[in-house]
């Protein structure tokens, strides 16, 4: 087909005439045959399915009133109470008696309305969205006058000075949202734990004693003293959590600086994901893996704790450990690295 | 006018009313022009409507939760009806939460109305989308509305999670670690975000707060202005139809707005309500008492969002390991920027669909009669391909349930899901662009020959053939109503030099265009018919040796 058939006119309505782009049209194409004839339905023929669905739908009202009835019964004699079984059916038994209610008047309403009332489709001419050739004119009239009447376009240092203003007038607005929190300072680089701070079980807070972690065991683990903050405790908790481990230390792979950070095979990483953050808290004791159920990340315990699978990109922060004279697990200081998701300044 | 006002109050209350309100508000001036406006019948036209009776569902069941409801991160020791919590520290958002479940009437039943209504919005809103895709429906005039649609699609993602994150449970709260997450990878501003948006460091004290006012007033608020503009525009533009019979782009064929539409319409908002709430009475959803409140520290396996959140959870997943850069002291987390890159640019090229068709077909003209998808079968080819990167990412959130469920390793599935995410979406292209092109030679065989009768005859020198049954014009108007395109060459500009844009065009015509089938001529079927009636001759002519 040549390029000269590619429309100029969309249809052969006058009103339509736009360019047509890449659309062919065909001068022989099939002539549109018109609105099919109507089919009369049963209720339009006889009386007897007239009166028929007239008394359907006054049923599905009546089905209705029945239902919201039984809903504010339900509200009544089924109240809820200590026992637990008691929201189930108050929930249940209210919810049915509305949705009686509901449903009557909807189906009947639709019924009704496929039944009873015309169903011959009717047609409406539809006209352009752009104005007629007048108003068109008529509103580029009005946009003028009001240049003109403004000196919009004319009065240069007006309309420039106004556009300076209203780009610097919303900067308040943004500024005073400073104080939605504070500068984060060197709060991600350092958490609750320092030299000394027994390792506890969380969430008991009892410290723990080496002897306690037998090989293959894992302990979820807090500060000692978190549950006794006043303040803050979920925000350093956040940041503080810790899985403890013990392992064959013949297990253990570890470099000549963290030799000393572990004691007897235990070893302690941070439990929050490097990736976004959720706590790793799956522990698979064949393959000494840490999982994180949100994301799958993979960490090696064995390994430094870092990431075998996985989206996240860094290894698990190692918490550095050792015993106190009683012979429970101290830390030997705070993180050495920020632990949790990563951020610019890191 | 002196008239009307000493016009008789003739006609009891009923028109007193009427006349009461047409001399204060002008009613009837309104009626004149709305009152028998014309709408189209289609199935798929109701989408759009369960998605504006879910959001009316969502304003009523969400008041109610609002009266009992406190939006405070203040621990407290719960103290309520539901035994395996009593004792537990627990923020006032979430004890109230519960209280709202077992202490209310009723209360259960609300929460689980506005959770699964919330689900039916955004699903309905999706789905509607993606009809209104598959029909063209966003063509000229109406491309301005496919962005005001996709704004509320994004709107109704926004009033989930906010809405997701308050009860401050054990499932919300890591979700919220999980934006935290992502806002603090962020290049430059990532931390300091962070800190605005938590008041501090995670999670504080502020944030359920914060996103209750979003959720309770500035997002519904959006939503409702929007679906104003949404539906002033269809008013502006007339509800498209389906190609048939005397439906053209210069007319609209339907059902008067009153009584037929106005009874059927409003039956429906009942009808989507009543569902709503019989899935609110018998199924549970989100039962928050089960996860216990939020605690930075356990978090339970097989956790899942809110399934509109699954393909954003996806693509956090799919992100290969290792990915993170750091160059010159500074962080580049890019296996969290790429994820959002990647749900950002899909989005993005969501909403500026139209546009690029327009500007590939060069097509300038209103079309109110909507496609059948297979006549437009690169649309609807891109459209599949869409469709199938959004669940690849979308199950790409189900790894852990899709390893767990199927007894698979979880490593080789998040593996093939990345492998999936380049090659189904080019599969999903190919199948469905071929499907199209098929069922449209299909069309054209019965515009042409008719309907296969199954009939087999013998005509008398020993010839079977089948006899086909012609189509009444009105079935074949519906086979050949559809727009052809054709593929253009780069032409060159006034100053003789064919510019990269022409040459980019062109190029996107081709793939648009090159395989199209021509709609059946009038020049066409006669041709069939003449032979079509030689066939009715011998098939007579059977008869009559039968006889």
């Amino acid at each position: 087909m040549s390029e000269k058939k590619l429309a100029k006119s969309g249809s052969h309505n006058a009103e339509h005439e736009y360019e047509g782009g890449l659309a062919v049209i065909a001068p022989d194409a099939v002539r549109d045959p018109g609105l099919e004839p109507h089919r009369t339905r049963m209720t339009d023929k006889s009386v007897k399915h007239e009166k028929a669905a007239a008394r359907q739908v006054a049923a599905l009202f009546l089905v209705s009133i029945a239902g919201s009835a039984f809903a504010v019964y339900a509200y009544f004699a089924f109240p809820i109470t200590e026992a637990l079984g008691t929201v189930r059916n108050n929930t249940l038994l209210l919810g049915l008696g509305i949705t009686l209610g509901l449903f009557g008047i909807g189906i009947g309403a639709v019924h009704w309305a496929k039944t009873l009332m015309p169903d011959a489709e009717v047609s409406e001419e539809r006209h352009q969205t752009r104005g007629s050739e007048e108003v068109r004119a008529r509103a580029v009239e009005i946009i003028k006058l009001a240049d003109s009447e403004s000196g919009f376009s004319r009065r240069k240092l007006i309309r420039r000075s106004l556009y300076g203003a209203l780009a610097l007038f919303p900067l308040p607005a943004i500024m005073i949202f400073g104080d939605l929190g504070p500068n984060p300072g060197d709060t991600l680089r350092h958490t609750m734990w320092k030299k000394g701070t027994r390792l506890a079980k969380d969430p008991t807070g009892t410290p723990i004693k080496a002897s306690d972690v037998t090989l293959g065991s894992v302990f979820h683990v807090i500060p000692e003293g978190l549950s006794e903050l006043e303040h803050g405790k979920l925000e350093e908790k956040a940041k503080a959590a810790v899985l403890l481990v013990r392992l064959d230390p013949a297990d253990l792979k570890e470099s000549d600086e963290r030799k000393s950070w572990s004691y007897d095979g235990i070893v302690a990483y941070s439990k929050i994901c490097t990736h976004v953050g959720c706590p790793v808290a799956l522990y698979e004791q064949q393959t000494h893996h840490l999982l994180c159920p949100c994301h799958q990340s993979t960490f090696d315990v064995t390994d430094a704790c870092k990431v075998i699978f996985g989206p996240a990109s860094r290894p698990l922060p190692q918490l550095p450990i050792t015993v106190d004279a009683e012979g429970y697990l101290i830390a030997q200081s705070d993180f050495t690295e920020p632990v949790g998701p990563s951020f610019w300044e890191r | 006018m002196s008239n009307a006002v000493a016009a008789p109050k003739k006609g009891g209350f009923l028109a007193g009313t009427a006349n009461y309100l047409d001399e204060r508000v002008g009613v009837a001036g309104i009626l004149k022009e709305f009152g028998r406006k014309v709408f189209p019948d289609h199935w798929s036209f109701m989408l759009g409507e369960v998605a504006l009776y879910s959001f009316l569902v969502l304003l009523l069941s969400g008041t109610f939760l609002t009266f009992f409801f406190q939006p405070s991160m203040e621990p407290v020791i719960y103290n309520g009806v539901y035994g395996p919590l009593k004792g537990a520290e627990m923020s006032i958002a979430y004890a109230s939460t519960l209280d709202i479940s077992f202490e209310v009437r009723g209360g259960l039943l609300m929460r689980q109305v506005h959770h699964w209504s919330a689900l039916l919005f955004v699903a309905a809103a999706g789905l509607h989308m993606l009809r209104v895709f598959f029909t063209g429906a966003f063509r000229k005039p109406r491309e301005i509305n496919w962005v005001v649609g996709f704004v509320l699609f994004v709107l109704g993602m926004a009033g989930g999670f906010t809405g997701y994150s308050l009860p401050d449970d054990l499932l919300s709260g890591n979700g919220l670690r999980i934006i935290d997450g992502m806002i603090k990878g962020i290049p430059v501003i990532g931390a300091y975000t962070s800190s605005l948006l938590f008041g501090g460091e995670f999670p504080g004290e502020a944030i359920v707060a914060r996103l209750y006012g979003l959720h309770i007033l500035l997002v519904p608020a959006l939503i409702l202005v929007f679906i104003v503009i949404h539906l002033f525009m269809v008013v502006i533009h007339k509800h498209t139809h389906y190609s048939g019979p005397g439906r053209k782009d210069s007319n609209v064929v339907g059902y008067p707005l009153m009584p037929v539409y106005v009874a059927k319409a409003g039956g429906f908002f009942f009808i989507v309500f009543g569902v709503i709430m019989l899935i609110a009475a018998t199924f549970t959803i989100n039962p928050v008492w089960n996860y216990g409140g939020y605690d930075p520290s356990p978090v339970s396996a097989g956790t899942q969002p809110d399934w509109y959140i699954g393909w954003l959870d996806g693509a956090l997943r799919l992100a290969p390991s290792h990915l993170e850069v750091h160059v010159g002291g500074v962080t580049w987390a890019w296996n969290i920027l790429l994820p959002m890159i990647v749900g950002v640019g899909f989005l993005v090229v969501v909403a500026a669909y139209p546009f690029i068709e327009a500007w590939v077909t060069g097509d300038k003209r209103e079309h109110h009669v909507l496609d059948r998808p297979r006549n437009a079968p690169t649309r609807t080819a891109i459209g599949a391909a869409g469709v199938t990167f959004y669940a690849v990412l979308w199950a790409g959130a189900g790894t852990d349930l899709i390893a767990t469920n199927f007894k698979m390793s979880l490593n080789q599935v998040l593996t093939s899901m990345q492998i999936l995410l380049f090659v189904a979406p080019i599969a999903a292209y190919i199948i469905a662009k071929r499907t199209c092109l098929s069922l449209q030679r299909k069309d054209r065989e019965i515009a042409l020959h008719g309907r296969e009768s199954g009939r087999i005859v013998r005509l008398p020198h020993g010839e079977y053939i089948e006899v086909h049954e012609p189509l009444d014009e009105f079935e074949q108007w519906k086979l050949v109503d559809f727009k052809d395109y054709q593929p253009t060459l780069a032409r060159p500009n006034a100053a003789g030099k064919i510019t990269l844009r022409a040459r980019l065009r062109a190029g996107l015509s081709r793939f648009y265009f090159e395989d199209r089938i021509a709609p059946v001529t009038q020049t066409e079927i006669d041709a069939a018919h003449h032979h079509g009636d030689h066939d009715a001759v011998e098939a007579a002519e059977v008869k009559a040796v039968e006889a």
